[in-house]
């Protein structure tokens, strides 16, 4: 008994004109998915319950991986299981997380990115991140009706190539057809450029749960033109969480706490630092495991000193970036603010107070960004109409460069360099007969090439031996519009040709980003086989309906053995419902098809006489 | 697409001379990238898509070139063959110099007392100097002024800008 959907042959092709495209913001706290309707207005897809955000927690349990709010409730009994602000350890190594006692998790070591050891094995964070995208996938395909055909996903505008890589991949992972990577303050200004149809430079000030960025732009018919940006890609919310947390921590006198204990005091200080966005005090009350009380009050001017140099902490990177654009504070028509921790009265004020403005509030600064995505996704995927011919131009956030000799940093393509960008550069060899050379790509300000951070090394070899700086070795550069780099080297004296490209990466090497692939498809494959166990239940369920329907009316048609035979076979198809197992219910509903055949047969005969009985003798004629 | 032949001045339908219509530049510019940028290209097969990237690659080469002081002028130097950081003619007047190393000095001892604000003051300091030294240059080229000389000024205007980047590079560090 197949059912088949059949659509209506004129509604189909029209239905599929517009691609379905979604803008995403994979936050440290929260992600969203967005999109954007028919009439050209962007939204936020809610889940079933009407909540817009998904909390980016991902919890592995026991056989199932729990994301958003279903996970949220277990980040303090399972911390260790439960991952929260993954984003903060994209693209990073163990070393580079300076924090790293801040965080619960069992870490492991390894070349490249950090791991964590976790139920469900070692997860990278590229597929926790993963993990998050899928969710909010599949939120938007049972929106949208269908497979998503173009994504963008927000970056911090201040991410590194090996964070912006990170991010690539873990989208890839989740199966996400990835038009573009987008900074998150272009995306947001992008979202408020196209409310309120406003031009002038702007600025926008971006303070996120675990990364902070601040965007000048130029705004100028149309064209969104990133003049300069600057950050810190570990600086957020979390970080006044933190501060509040070693308050509590001193404050009550509490031992250096368990992870369980640790991870509530967290939550609790989050609460608190959100409650005093409108109150002049928040109590925090907690019973830890160690059957410690807390029960304290934290007032709004106490919270302020404690979090004073995170605030100042803010604004020499706001300096930094003013100065690149070559402007003045207060040469800004607007300062647009963004993110969940901007609603702290302490950063509006240090932002009101730098810029001499207040700044503007009026769009919901934990939805703008993934707005803003949409709209980009919309137009990449083509769905624009006409006049809607926006575009963006935007800038690498650090400057890419090269070692050479005496550990110094030669800087190739200078930050805020409009993105795409080519650029070569001429070096030559310092030894007679030198034939290889090695190429060390750097990324960041810093002097020296020990302060930068090490994106990739890679040998040019072949070089004909010839005199010390005779050999002419061209260097490129290449910046795509996702803000990634390639390289690549070229000796051409000779007319000997060699070249090597690199991809840039953080130590995900080529077998394990298969591997991650291939778990993936695993996981799909579970998916897969609870779609057809839903979908052999609801087989089942209609052939016992109409079974039992047909008993009624026909009933009589049957011996008392052949309607016992039949009885038992609606009961085993029952049963077998209720288990995890596709192949047990099909086996019920075939061997119930098999036990109603001749049954079914005489119901057709009777059927076909009561149809004849019906007539006159004259129509058969 | 754009046609790679053309020099920085031709894409931008703008008179080959040293004063540039800033406006013109920036209209120009948003003009070429609406065309020839990837986003506009994103449905496209994958050699229209390294098309655009190259092509909106080349115009924000040619739109940096042509928005920097130094860069403008060696650009334009360079269509007349000649090129005024290269040879051996370094020579730089000795009261600019001296100019130069008491800002260095100065920014030095600001460095070490960690003082971000006065570091600050001699970078303004120092791009104030490079703005009339760019008036200047404006002057010797589009007239047709010694050639010597523009090339002279032209040194002092590269000179000043590094003093600029290496005091950015002070500040960062003092900053961080």
């Amino acid at each position: 008994m197949t059912l088949m959907q059949i659509a209506e042959p004129d509604e189909a092709p029209a239905a599929r004109l517009r691609r379905r495209a979604v803008g995403i913001d994979l936050g440290t706290t929260n992600s969203l998915v967005a999109t954007v309707r028919d009439d050209g207005i962007a939204y936020v897809i809610p889940d079933d319950e009407g909540r817009p955000l998904v909390p980016s927690i991902v919890h592995y349990g026991e056989g199932a991986t729990l994301v958003g709010y279903d996970a949220a409730p277990r980040q303090s009994p399972d911390p260790q299981n439960t991952i929260v602000s993954v984003k903060r350890m994209m693209g990073r190594g163990l070393a580079d997380l300076t924090d790293d006692r801040r965080f619960p998790y069992r870490f492991v070591d390894g070349p490249g990115m950090v791991r964590l050891a976790t139920r469900a094995g070692t997860k990278s964070p590229v597929e926790v991140s993963a993990d998050i995208l899928r969710a909010l996938r599949e939120r938007a395909e049972r929106r949208l009706g269908g497979p998503i055909d173009a994504a963008v996903v927000t970056v911090p505008a201040y991410f590194d190539d090996a964070q912006r890589q990170a991010t690539k991949d873990a989208a890839k992972l989740a199966g996400l057809p990835v038009l573009r990577l987008l900074n998150e303050p272009t995306a947001a200004a992008v979202a408020y450029g196209l409310d309120h149809g406003i031009e002038g430079t702007y600025a926008v000030f971006d303070l996120g749960g675990g990364t902070f960025d601040i965007s000048i732009l130029k705004l100028t018919r149309g064209v969104f033109e990133v003049l300069a940006t600057n950050g810190d890609s570990a600086l957020g919310g979390d970080d006044f969480d933190h501060r509040v947390f070693c308050w509590i921590l001193e404050a009550a006198r509490v031992p250096p706490p368990s992870p369980e204990d640790a991870r509530l005091l967290l939550l609790r200080s989050r609460e608190a630092k959100e409650m005093l966005t409108g109150h002049d005090a928040a109590p925090i009350v907690a019973t830890l495991s160690t059957g410690q009380r807390i029960d304290l009050s934290l007032t709004a001017a106490n919270f302020s000193t404690i979090t004073r140099t995170l605030v100042e902490k803010t604004l020499a990177p706001v300096r930094r970036a003013l100065r690149d654009a070559g402007l003045r504070p207060d040469a800004l028509q607007g300062v647009v603010l963004v993110g969940g921790a901007t609603r702290m009265r302490e950063i509006r004020r240090a932002v009101a107070e730098f810029f001499g403005q207040p700044p503007l509030t009026n769009l919901n600064p934990d939805e703008v960004v993934a707005l803003g995505a949409a709209n980009q996704a919309n137009a990449l995927a083509g769905n624009r109409e006409r006049g809607e011919d926006w575009l963006l131009l935007d800038v690498i956030p650090l400057s890419l460069g090269l070692e050479t000799m005496g550990g110094l940093a030669e800087k190739i393509v200078p930050r805020n360099s409009t993105i795409p960008v080519t650029r070569a550069q001429e070096f030559t060899t310092w030894r007679d007969g030198q034939t290889a050379m090695a190429v060390h790509v750097v990324q960041g300000e810093r002097e020296r090439v020990a302060d930068c951070r090490s994106l990739a090394r890679f040998e040019l070899r072949g070089i004909p031996p010839m005199a010390a700086g005779a050999a002419r070795i061209r260097v490129t550069f290449q910046v795509d519009a996702d803000g990634l780099l390639s390289v690549s080297a070229r000796e051409q004296t000779t007319g000997v040709e060699a070249s090597v490209t690199v991809k840039p990466s953080y130590g995900l090497g080529d077998d394990e980003i298969a591997r991650m692939l291939q778990e993936s498809f695993d996981h799909a494959a579970d998916d897969m086989a609870a779609r057809s166990l839903a979908e052999s239940r609801v087989e089942a369920e209609a052939v016992v309906n109409a079974t039992e329907s047909a008993l009624a009316v026909d009933g009589d048609l049957l011996s008392a053995d052949e309607r016992g035979a039949i009885d038992d076979a609606v009961a085993a198809a029952r049963h077998a419902c209720g288990r995890e197992d596709t192949a047990a219910v099909r086996l019920a509903v075939e061997s119930l098809n098999r036990a109603t055949a001749a049954f079914a047969a005489r119901r057709m005969d009777r059927g076909v006489a009561r149809a004849l009985a019906g007539r006159t003798v004259d129509s058969l004629a | 697409m754009i046609d790679f032949g053309r020099n920085h001045f031709e894409l931008f339908d703008l008179p080959a001379r040293y004063v540039v219509d800033a406006d013109a530049l920036d209209r120009a510019y948003r003009a070429l990238q609406q065309s020839v940028h990837p986003d506009r290209h994103a449905a496209g097969d994958d050699t229209a898509r390294r098309l655009a990237m190259q092509a909106s690659a080349r115009v924000n080469e040619a739109y940096r070139t042509l928005g920097d002081p130094v860069e403008r002028a060696r650009y334009l130097l360079a269509l007349q063959g000649t090129d005024p950081l290269a040879g051996s003619n370094t020579a730089l007047d000795v009261d600019f110099l001296e100019r130069q190393l008491d800002r260095r000095e100065r920014a030095s001892e600001a460095a070490a007392a960690r003082d971000a604000a006065a570091l600050e003051r001699v970078i303004d300091e120092t791009r104030a100097e490079a703005a009339s030294a760019e008036a200047r240059l404006g002057a010797l080229l589009d007239t047709g002024g010694p050639l010597a000389q523009a090339c002279g000024q032209v040194r002092e205007l590269a000179f000043l800008d590094k003093v600029v980047r290496d005091l950015d590079h002070l500040l960062v560090e003092v900053e961080a």
